[in-house]
């Protein structure tokens, strides 16, 4: 096939919509909670991507799979259960396997369950669509998710501690930024951050009042 | 006394559940646009916050006995949806002026991660009954205090300032929200 022609199918323009052009924390900002709690360090914001990228897609099939038996009152606490259920394990499976970044991470794991991303992508693609469609769904919207957080962390970790991932970066006179690993820091790397990339992509909010 | 009179000032004002803790940030941003939708959110928030810490502290001592710690977040959510179900029922039976006062937003508050994060910070915490009734309240008028000032700061600035494109909105709404949470850090250490 065409190469250019991938652009037009169903799949590709699904991973674009997830990665960069409805991006769940830039442009619809969603989930915003552990964007900015977790990302003071690069490694956290690792996992906190990998954790919520598993959580998303397998609440995503499973809402797919049972799609048409859920009936449409129940549907919210429906999809809480299927979605605190993987959350669970995913707590579980931290403690047992990483349990300093359990550590690091803290409450904010259970936070998955109530990070409007997940449930966004239950309530808006996975219960009309099939599940192969919801597979790729799903891991585009994680991988828009965790590029996000390893941009701001990398920002933050390299300001507030003159590291990345630990490798020492910045010479050894560097003045660590401590506004960097506190809560302010967050909102100013994420603020700064969206006003980049609507200037590059030239898309701008439209005026709400 | 003293300790629960602690709790509670620093659940407001150095560990401010907004701009300290990092949480309800949806809600806030989406919904700080107006004072009047700001001030709405707010209350419910408290009182949802409220009553929802206080019902999960036995369901939790519960789950301990049983052995069943693991299944809290699971368990708690339901609590969380059943709740804000039951007082939207309630409200709309019994106070009328008040569920209209409410309207939209008690069932937004289902997902805001500021109520389930109470529930699960007087868990880490470990506080008792009493601490814990303080805490989620605190917390919630802290909330309530957050979207106020930054809904006030928004309108303000939506009317007067000359805001770059690429910022208008969503961006100079988080470097607003930067600027007070530097302010709240000058809170640490009042309430010890």
């Amino acid at each position: 096939m065409n190469p250019r022609r991938i652009m037009y199918t169903k799949w590709f323009n699904i991973s674009r919509d997830g990665v960069s052009r409805s991006n769940p924390i830039l442009i619809a900002a969603l989930g915003l909670c552990s964007a900015l709690a977790v990302t003071n360090r690069v490694d956290n914001a690792i996992a906190m991507g990998m954790a919520v990228t598993f959580v998303i897609i397998m609440s995503s099939l499973i809402t797919s799979l049972i799609r048409n038996i859920i009936p449409q009152r129940v549907r919210m606490v429906t999809y809480m259960v299927i979605i605190s259920s993987f959350v669970i394990a995913v707590d579980a499976f931290l403690e047992a396997f990483v349990p300093s970044i359990h550590g690091a991470l803290g409450p904010y794991v259970g936070l998955i369950i109530t990070n409007c991303i997940v449930m966004g992508r239950s309530e808006a693609f996975a219960a009309k669509n099939p599940m192969r469609f919801t597979f790729f769904d799903g891991l585009s919207n994680g991988l828009g998710y965790t590029w996000v957080l390893v941009v701001i962390a990398a920002v933050r970790e390299l300001l507030a501690f003159g590291t990345i991932l630990d490798y020492q970066i910045m010479p050894s006179g560097f003045e660590n930024w401590v506004v960097m690993a506190i809560a302010p820091g967050g909102f100013f790397v994420l603020g700064l951050l969206i006003w980049v990339l609507r200037d590059l992509t030239n898309s701008y909010e439209e005026e709400t009042v | 006394m003293g300790s629960v009179f602690e709790v509670f000032v620093s659940s407001i004002l150095d560990n401010n559940i907004a701009l300290a803790m990092i949480l309800g940030m949806c809600p806030l941003i989406a919904i700080s646009t107006s004072t009047k939708n700001a001030r709405g959110m707010g209350y419910a928030v408290v009182f949802v916050v409220t009553i929802t810490g206080i019902i999960n502290y036995p369901i939790y001592l519960l789950l301990q006995q049983t052995g069943t710690e693991q299944l809290n977040l699971l368990v708690f959510i339901i609590t969380i949806a059943a709740t804000v179900q039951f007082l939207e029922m309630f409200l709309e039976k019994f106070f009328p002026t008040l569920h209209n006062a409410f309207g939209i937003f008690l069932p937004l508050i289902t997902v805001n991660c500021a109520v389930l994060g109470v529930s699960l910070f007087f868990v880490t915490n470990q506080y008792n009954f009493v601490e814990t009734a303080a805490f989620s309240f605190g917390s919630g008028v802290g909330w309530l205090i957050a979207i106020v000032l930054l809904s006030g700061l928004r309108e303000k600035m939506d009317k007067k300032s000359d805001v770059p494109k690429g910022l208008a909105g969503k961006g100079i709404a988080f470097i607003t929200l930067g600027i007070l949470a530097l302010a709240f850090v000058g809170f640490t250490g009042v309430a010890s």
